[in-house]
C-alpha cells in the first residue's frame, strides 16, 4: 500500500494546526474583547467555512489563486509563488477552511474568563502580553487543546477544498481522503478500506485522548 | 493625596443614573466607602485604578494627573500602581498561593512576610481551588499588597473572614499601611468592621 497520502495528510494537518495556533490565538483573543461592527464582520467571515459547501470555498480559492487571474497572477509574477495544484495551496486552503475550528472554542474560552483576572494582572503592573501569556492562556488550556485537536482532525478529513485547489497529484496534493475516493473510483476497495481505517483510527484516538484529558482537567471553576 | 472629581453615567434598572464624586483622600488615611448595592462603589474604585474610565472630571495623585477628560488623558492601570482587592478575589486558577505573590514581586522576604500575615504559609503550594473562601480572600489582599502600593483599593475585603481572623488581619494591615505609607479606600457594608480604624467615610448613592 502506498503510504504517501497518509504522510502527506499528517504533514498538512500538522502545518495547518501550527499556523492556526500562531495566528488563531491572538485573533481569538482580540475577537473576545469588546465587540465592534468590524469584529462581527470578521467573525462572520471566519465562520463561513462552517456553513459553506467546501467545493464553493475551493472554487473561489481556485479562481483567486489561479495564475491566470489577478491575485494568483501577481503572486506568481512578483514572488514566483503558485498556490494552485501545489502543497502550499493545500496549506492555504486548509488554514482558511479549518480556521473556525481553532478560533471559535478559543474565543469562547477567553470570553468565559472573568474580566477581573486581566484587571488584577494590570493592577500588578503587567502588560497585556504578560497577562495573556501568564494568566489567560494557562487558564484556557483544556479549550486550547480541544481546538488544536479539532483543527488537526478536521484537516485530516478535508476533501472538497483540497481537491478543488490541489487536484490529485501523487506525492504532492494527493491526501488520504482523496486517495480513498480515488481507490473507490478504481474499484480498489482494499486500498480504500486501508486508508479509511488509518484515518478513522488516528482521529478516534485523538478525540478520545482529548475527552479523557478534559475529564481529569476540567475541575477548575473557570473551565 | 488623591484628589477625585469625576462623573460617570451608570446603567440602573430604571435607566441611567449619574455617579458624581468629589473628594480628597489624605495620604496614609483609611476611608470607608458605603452605599447601597448598585450605587457605583465598585465602579468608583475601578475608575481610580484606571480599569474603568469616567465620563468627565479629573483624578490626581499628588502632582501627577491620572485622568483628565478635558485633556483626554488617561494613565494606564499598570502605571498607576494601585493595589486592588477585587470583590470576587480575581485569583488566577493556574497559580499557587506563592506563585500569585511571585507574579507580583520578586522580593522573597516580602513574599514570606505576606504569607505569614495572611496565615497562608502552609498553603503556599496550593492553588485557589483548594483554598477556603477566607484563605482566598486573604490571598487576594496579600497579592494586592505585594506591589507595596501607595494607594490600596479594597472591595468588600473582609466579607469571608470570621471575626477573630478579621480583627487580627486588620491590626496587621494597619501596621503595614503605616510602614508603606499606604492610603486605603475600603468598601464595607459592615458598620462595625472598621470602627477605630477608619476616620474618614464616603457615602455613595
Amino acid at each position: 500500500m502506498d503510504l504517501s497520502p497518509i504522510w502527506l495528510t499528517l504533514k498538512l494537518a500538522a502545518i495547518t494546526t501550527l499556523i492556526l495556533l500562531l495566528i488563531g490565538l491572538p485573533l481569538a483573543w482580540w475577537l473576545s474583547k469588546k465587540r465592534s461592527l468590524a469584529k462581527i464582520v470578521i467573525e462572520a467571515i471566519i465562520t463561513m467555512p462552517l456553513v459553506l459547501p467546501p467545493s464553493v470555498l475551493g472554487f473561489y480559492l481556485l479562481l483567486a489563486f489561479s495564475p491566470q487571474h489577478g491575485l494568483g497572477h501577481w503572486l506568481q509574477q512578483t514572488f514566483d509563488v503558485q498556490f494552485v495544484f501545489s502543497f502550499k495551496g493545500l496549506v492555504l486552503a486548509s488554514v482558511i477552511y479549518s480556521m473556525p475550528f481553532m478560533i471559535s472554542p478559543v474565543k469562547s474560552a477567553f470570553q468565559q474568563l472573568p474580566a477581573s483576572l486581566s484587571q488584577a494582572s494590570y493592577t500588578l503592573g503587567k502588560t497585556q502580553w504578560q497577562t495573556f501569556w501568564h494568566v489567560l492562556l494557562p487558564n484556557i488550556k483544556p479549550s486550547l487543546l480541544t481546538a488544536t485537536v479539532l483543527t488537526f482532525a478536521h484537516t485530516l478529513g478535508e476533501f472538497g477544498v483540497v481537491l478543488m485547489i490541489g487536484g490529485n497529484i501523487p506525492g504532492v496534493t494527493r491526501v488520504a481522503s482523496i486517495a480513498v475516493y480515488d481507490s473507490v473510483e478504481q474499484r480498489d476497495y482494499a486500498s480504500a478500506n486501508n486508508y479509511s481505517l488509518i484515518l478513522f483510527a488516528i482521529t478516534f484516538v485523538m478525540v478520545l485522548s482529548v475527552f479523557i484529558y478534559n475529564k481529569y482537567q476540567a475541575k477548575s471553576p473557570l473551565e | 493625596m488623591i484628589a477625585v472629581n469625576i462623573e460617570k453615567k451608570l446603567k440602573a434598572y430604571n435607566g441611567l443614573q449619574l455617579l458624581r464624586i468629589k473628594k480628597t483622600f489624605l495620604p496614609g488615611g483609611i476611608t470607608r466607602i458605603t452605599g447601597p448595592s448598585g450605587a457605583g462603589k465598585t465602579t468608583f474604585l475601578k475608575m481610580i485604578a484606571g480599569l474603568v474610565s469616567p465620563d468627565n472630571g479629573t483624578i490626581k495623585a499628588n502632582d501627577t494627573t491620572w485622568f483628565d477628560a478635558s485633556q483626554k488623558m488617561n494613565l494606564a492601570p499598570q502605571l498607576r500602581r494601585v493595589g486592588f482587592v477585587f470583590q470576587d478575589y480575581a485569583l488566577f486558577p493556574n497559580m499557587t498561593v506563592k506563585q500569585h505573590l511571585e507574579y507580583a514581586t520578586d522580593n522573597a522576604d516580602w513574599i514570606n512576610r505576606l504569607l505569614t500575615i495572611g496565615g497562608l504559609e502552609t498553603f503556599a503550594s496550593h492553588k485557589p481551588d483548594h483554598l477556603s473562601g477566607g484563605q482566598q480572600q486573604r490571598l487576594a489582599i496579600m497579592r494586592a499588597l505585594a506591589i507595596k502600593p501607595k494607594l490600596l483599593l479594597m472591595d468588600e475585603p473582609f466579607s469571608a473572614l470570621d471575626v477573630k481572623m478579621k480583627s487580627a488581619l486588620i491590626k496587621d494591615l494597619q501596621v503595614l499601611f503605616k510602614e508603606l505609607g499606604t492610603t486605603a479606600l475600603i468598601v464595607s457594608h459592615n458598620p462595625q468592621e472598621l470602627d477605630g480604624v477608619s476616620r474618614d467615610e464616603l457615602e455613595i448613592g
